[in-house]
């Protein structure tokens, strides 16, 4: 040791861990139960991920490999710079990888490659009530809560049918965890709703501003809602990725160039990165190898 | 038709600190039978409604309400999930003021479905089927189904009101001053419509209001209340026709003559 003033591992003091990892138990043992916990200060702003920060920080041991992904992507900024927080402030292996990845934190997707037991995925949550927009009362939305009241948020679908013809929620659609709380699964694409159902790995739930924990325990029921004539669907696509010519998988548009020039790719990069380590091409790849 | 009243009120009394909101009430109210509340401004009509809604717990006095199994319940002692069970389902509550009763952000027909939706139905197609028709049967045009109320006139808005409350078939419906603020005509209009749809539904309804030819219109029975007590009661066309108190006398008296 120095004399130097040091983080204690992993940024958050003991107390503070110790207090979330209450939160974070009793999150596991009600399914889709928001708790409330003393969020705290972190240095980044709110909505950069401070809940999933802070999850992260509460679970994190020196034996753990950490991924970050945002949108998907491993190299975007939000994804590079906690990243980088972490090594620096419990000098934990990272990893760009999702099989060899003990612990991922997340914000807006679902690696596609399938999570497996003793994984644990921590997702940044901005507004966890899912009834918020249709109650705002925090004292109501509790009640109903506590009393099953779900009515309301099949109000929010109906809105959806008669103004569009079908359900035009794409993202932060509610689910209904264990046949109990309806939960928002943060603003993860619907495309990834039926991989939470009966994961393998645990998902845990951090939003920083709301302080607000919840989690989804491995294999747990978890239920999109719908209607019985309007039944969940998720999005598909017309074509394969560009890139991996990865079918069933969720892309992202990127455009090209100023004459209408576009294409998909995976929004999951490393799952793209393997795909093509592997041999599989896009059409766009055998192009661009081509063109080289 | 069951010989039993619906509602048992037993000598409610409400008490704001040492103020009096209303005292030593006692009424019981049958199937099918619409009661009107009268009396001036603060003597008590909309916390007696409260204390019979559960919106407001008396200080003393009891209020049983005849649930559909058959048995009594004591409503002070019912279990929060139940009440507001009880509420959307064998209840309505019309609130003078709609933007209190509706959701003004979501459609029309949302408002009507909320609480079909709310006891279990997720059929969309029957959901909106059932709203259409009640829309129609409160005179709003069924083009309109996808406008909010914002869109929507005082007395659309009210008549929207008294759609959401009536989709679950309830038994008995609170009304607070369900034509204030309106227009004459469209008051006319709309106590039509109320009058119409307590007779054809057999609903029972306590009604509070201040203007006694909606209670001379709709209701079988009247209470007068002044300082928070019961003065007068009994068959409305008599209290109105041969009032016996000197407030009721006066009340009736002061009733404009065009």
């Amino acid at each position: 040791m120095n004399d130097l003033a040091t983080y204690n591992f992993a940024y958050l003091d003991e107390q503070t861990k110790r207090m979330i990892r209450r939160a974070i138990l009793k999150a596991i043992a009600i399914p889709g139960y928001q708790v409330p916990f003393a969020s705290r200060e972190m240095p980044m702003p709110y909505g950069w991920g401070t809940g999933g920060v802070q999850v992260t920080a509460s679970i994190l041991g020196p034996e753990d490999v950490l991924k970050v992904i945002d949108q998907g992507a491993d190299d975007t900024t939000n994804a590079v710079s906690i990243r980088a927080f972490f090594q620096k402030v419990a000098n934990v292996a990272v990893t760009t990888r999702t099989k060899e990845a003990t612990i991922i934190q997340t914000r807006h997707r679902i690696p596609e490659e399938k999570l497996s037991e003793g994984q644990t995925l921590v997702y940044q949550v901005p507004i966890p009530e899912p009834l918020r927009f249709l109650e705002p009362r925090e004292t109501e939305t509790r009640k109903m809560h506590a009393l099953e009241e779900y009515g309301l948020m099949h109000v929010k679908l109906y809105e959806d049918i008669a103004r569009n013809g079908h359900i035009a929620t794409t993202y932060a659609y509610p689910v209904k965890v264990e046949g109990r709380y309806v939960m928002d699964p943060s603003p993860t694409p619907k495309f990834d709703n039926p991989k939470m159902h009966m994961s393998e790995a645990l998902q845990l739930f951090g939003a920083g501003r709301e302080k607000r924990i919840y989690a989804v325990p491995p294999y747990t029921d978890v239920v999109s809602l719908d209607f019985d004539d309007h039944p969940f669907e998720i999005q598909s696509f017309d074509k394969p990725c560009a890139l991996c010519g990865a079918e069933d998988v969720y892309l992202d548009e990127v455009i090209l160039d100023d004459k209408g020039g576009r294409m998909f790719v995976c929004s999951d990069t490393d799952h793209c990165e393997d795909r093509r380590a592997c041999g599989h091409a896009g059409h766009m790849l055998a192009r661009k190898e081509a063109a080289e | 038709m069951s010989t039993l009243p619906l509602l048992k009120v037993n000598d409610v009394s409400k008490f704001y600190g040492s103020r009096i909101g209303c005292r030593n009430v006692s009424f019981e109210l049958y199937a099918g039978e619409v009661l009107a509340i009268v009396g001036e401004s603060g003597s008590g009509k909309t916390t007696l409604l409260s204390c019979l809604s559960t919106r407001l717990m008396p200080t003393s006095g009891i209020v049983e309400y005849h649930m559909r199994d058959g048995q009594y319940r004591d409503l002070a002692r019912m279990g929060e999930s139940e009440r507001r069970f009880l509420m959307r389902t064998d209840w309505g509550f019309v609130h003078q003021n709609p933007a209190d009763g509706l959701r003004m952000t979501v459609s029309a027909g949302a408002n009507v479905g909320e609480r079909l939706m709310a006891v279990g139905d997720r059929h969309y197609g029957n959901i909106r089927a059932t709203a259409s028709d009640w829309l129609e049967r409160v005179e709003i045009g069924v083009d309109r189904i996808d406008d909010q109320p914002r869109a929507f006139s005082g007395g659309m808005r009210q008549r929207l009101q008294i759609a959401r409350n009536l989709v679950t078939s309830p038994r008995l419906v609170f009304m607070d001053e369900p034509t204030g603020g309106l227009d004459v005509s469209v008051q006319a209009r709309l106590l039509d419509l109320v009058r119409g749809l307590v007779h054809d539904l057999g609903l029972a309804a306590v009604i509070v209001t201040h203007d006694l030819a909606v209670a001379r219109l709709l209701s079988h029975r009247m209470m007068v209340m002044k300082d928070g007590a019961v003065i007068e009661q009994g068959l409305t066309d008599r209290v109105l026709d041969d009032p016996r108190e000197p407030y009721t006398q006066l009340l009736v008296s002061s009733i404009l003559q065009v």
